[in-house]
């Protein structure tokens, strides 16, 4: 009896430590190779299951979070505009597209606007809320005229060299803007003036600030987090 | 004397160790995501649940090094976590094996008589089923707050594409406390869980090892409360009989 005991003691003392030491000690190589074909099935899973029905629709009366939302950039100080060096800011929206253009801060204003009290939703876990204006990637894709070539989109901007791409379709729905305006005013630098790209469908390091570039492609190329080991599809 | 019987399935055995190694990456993980940003409150509010509101869990009980790395974790478990846990329920349901946890009307009374045997109100052990009422009550409420955890983070992954989810628990801010707040109940109750099983029966790890268990070693059979009897029966094992206490 008392052999029996010790034996089944030893067993499951074994197969605990099996399973733990499976969990904790894996090879990170091997580990490294399964997480990363999880996350292309996954990426797969949610491109199929998005919708462009699917909208954030936040509560008109919903509080933003106006000053207390935050502020982050790559560069060292908040990036801002040197007109003096760099000339007019202009949006260049170019690549697979039949006429490329190159949008002032007028030329933007002028353009069908949109105004929307959305989610902001940080990878580190916070939302916050805000009411972004601006113009429909949608809209800018339309009148550049993107091709058939244009499967996926970035977004580059003037902090370091900062971009993120994303897939076409999270960028043709109808919450992802180019946005100048945020909560009645002009955006501040702070938060990516004078335009930046604001989508409750992203999260938010996929919504590049500082606005440049809009680039429409054939394949992807990556982004700044990206490349540094989060999701590229980064989606909500 | 050894009176052995079968009394875990394999299946049973097996999706409990596999979901032993799912909880533990899930949260650990989770809990390294949650450390990015320990908090509910939205920027510039306030939320009165979490008394620690901006306080990180400690480092060590955390998996995955850092937030990128333990969200490829946290997304990868889950699938093993919800494959796992939907075999041990279908295995339940269809091999009746479910009457071992779902509790009946009685339950209530039993589990009050166990709570009266383990603090010596009641000289001896109340004999129930495969497990007591207590037990009973704890393994129905392990997969239900497993259910309550895998939607709600459904809604925090996806509070877009499934919106509808999202808004089941109010908005993404509260989804998300519901997320957290169920694996703090579920870790409680899988630590007490360990505990009982190491201080009362260490004789069931056999059975959810090999699936063998001997009969009179049960604590019904040794009269055992935590700590109290654990190497063998110092009472005969009918129940009726009123031994000296201890
Ligand atoms: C299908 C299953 C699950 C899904 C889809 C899921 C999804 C998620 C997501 C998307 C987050 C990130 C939220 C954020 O950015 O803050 C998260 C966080 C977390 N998860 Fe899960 N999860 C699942 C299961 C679990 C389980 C089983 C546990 C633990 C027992 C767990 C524990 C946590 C914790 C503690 C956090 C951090 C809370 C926070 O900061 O919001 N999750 N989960
Ligand atoms: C190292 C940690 C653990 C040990 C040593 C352990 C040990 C055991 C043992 C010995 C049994 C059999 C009890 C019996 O047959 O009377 C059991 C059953 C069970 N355990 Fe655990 N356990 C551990 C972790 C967990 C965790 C983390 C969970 C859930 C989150 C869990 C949930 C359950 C459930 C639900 C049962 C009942 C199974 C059934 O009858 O269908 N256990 N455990």
């Amino acid at each position: 009896m008392s052999i029996d005991r010790r034996r089944f003691l030893s067993v499951s003392a074994a197969s605990i430590s099996g399973a733990l030491l499976t969990a904790c000690n894996a090879n990170p190589e091997r580990a490294a190779k399964l997480l990363d074909l999880v996350e292309r099935k996954n990426e797969g899973l949610e491109r199929g299951l998005f919708r462009h029905a699917s909208m954030d629709d936040v509560p008109g009366s919903a509080r933003v979070a106006g000053t207390d939302f935050p502020k982050y950039f790559i560069s060292d100080a908040v990036p801002v505009w040197d007109a003096s060096a760099r000339g007019v800011w202009r949006l260049e929206v170019s690549g697979a597209v039949r006429t490329p253009l190159s949008l002032t801060l007028n030329d933007l204003v002028r353009l069908p606007r949109i105004t929307q009290k959305v989610d902001h939703f940080c990878v580190e876990g916070w939302n916050a809320r805000a009411e972004w204006s601006g113009v429909r990637v949608s809209d800018l894709a339309r009148l550049a005229g993107a091709t058939s070539d244009a499967q996926y989109v970035d977004f580059a901007g003037f902090d370091k060299d900062y971009h993120e791409s994303w897939d076409m379709a999270s960028a043709m729905h109808a919450q992802t803007l180019v946005a100048y305006g945020m909560d009645g005013r002009l955006l501040t630098p702070g938060h990516g003036a004078p335009a930046r790209v604001h989508s409750p469908v992203k999260l938010g390091y996929k919504n590049t600030k500082y606005l440049t570039r809009i680039v429409f492609m054939p394949q992807r190329n990556g982004g700044y987090w990206s490349d540094l080991g989060y999701e590229w599809f980064g989606g909500t | 004397m050894t009176e052995l019987v079968k009394r875990n399935h394999w299946v049973i055995r097996l999706t409990h160790w596999v979901n032993v190694v799912a909880i533990v990456i899930m949260a650990g993980s989770g809990m390294r995501i949650f450390n990015a940003h320990p908090a509910f409150a939205r920027p510039g509010e306030s939320f009165s649940l979490n008394p620690w509101e901006g306080h990180a869990i400690p480092a060590w009980l955390t998996f995955g090094g850092w937030l990128g790395g333990a969200r490829h974790w946290h997304f990868a478990a889950m699938w093993l976590l919800v494959a796992n846990g939907f075999v041990y329920l279908a295995f339940l349901f269809l091999h009746g094996e479910w009457r071992d946890v779902v509790p009946r009307t009685g339950d209530a009374r039993d589990a009050i008589e166990m709570i009266k045997f383990y603090l010596f109100v009641r000289k001896n052990h109340p004999v129930g089923g495969k497990h007591n009422a207590l037990q009973k009550m704890a393994y129905f409420a392990m997969p239900l707050l497993g259910i309550v955890i895998v939607l709600s983070g459904l809604a925090i992954w996806k509070p877009i594409t499934f919106g509808f989810m999202t808004a089941m628990f109010v908005n993404y801010k509260w989804a998300r406390f519901v997320h957290f707040a169920g694996m703090v109940l579920l870790l409680a109750l899988a630590l007490v869980h360990v505990f009982m099983v190491f201080a009362v029966d260490p004789y069931s790890l056999r059975s959810i090892v090999t699936g063998w268990y001997n009969r009179e070693r049960s604590p019904e059979a040794r009269n055992a409360r935590p700590f109290y009897h654990l190497l063998g029966p110092s009472v005969p094992a009918a129940p009726d009989t009123e031994g000296p206490p201890s």
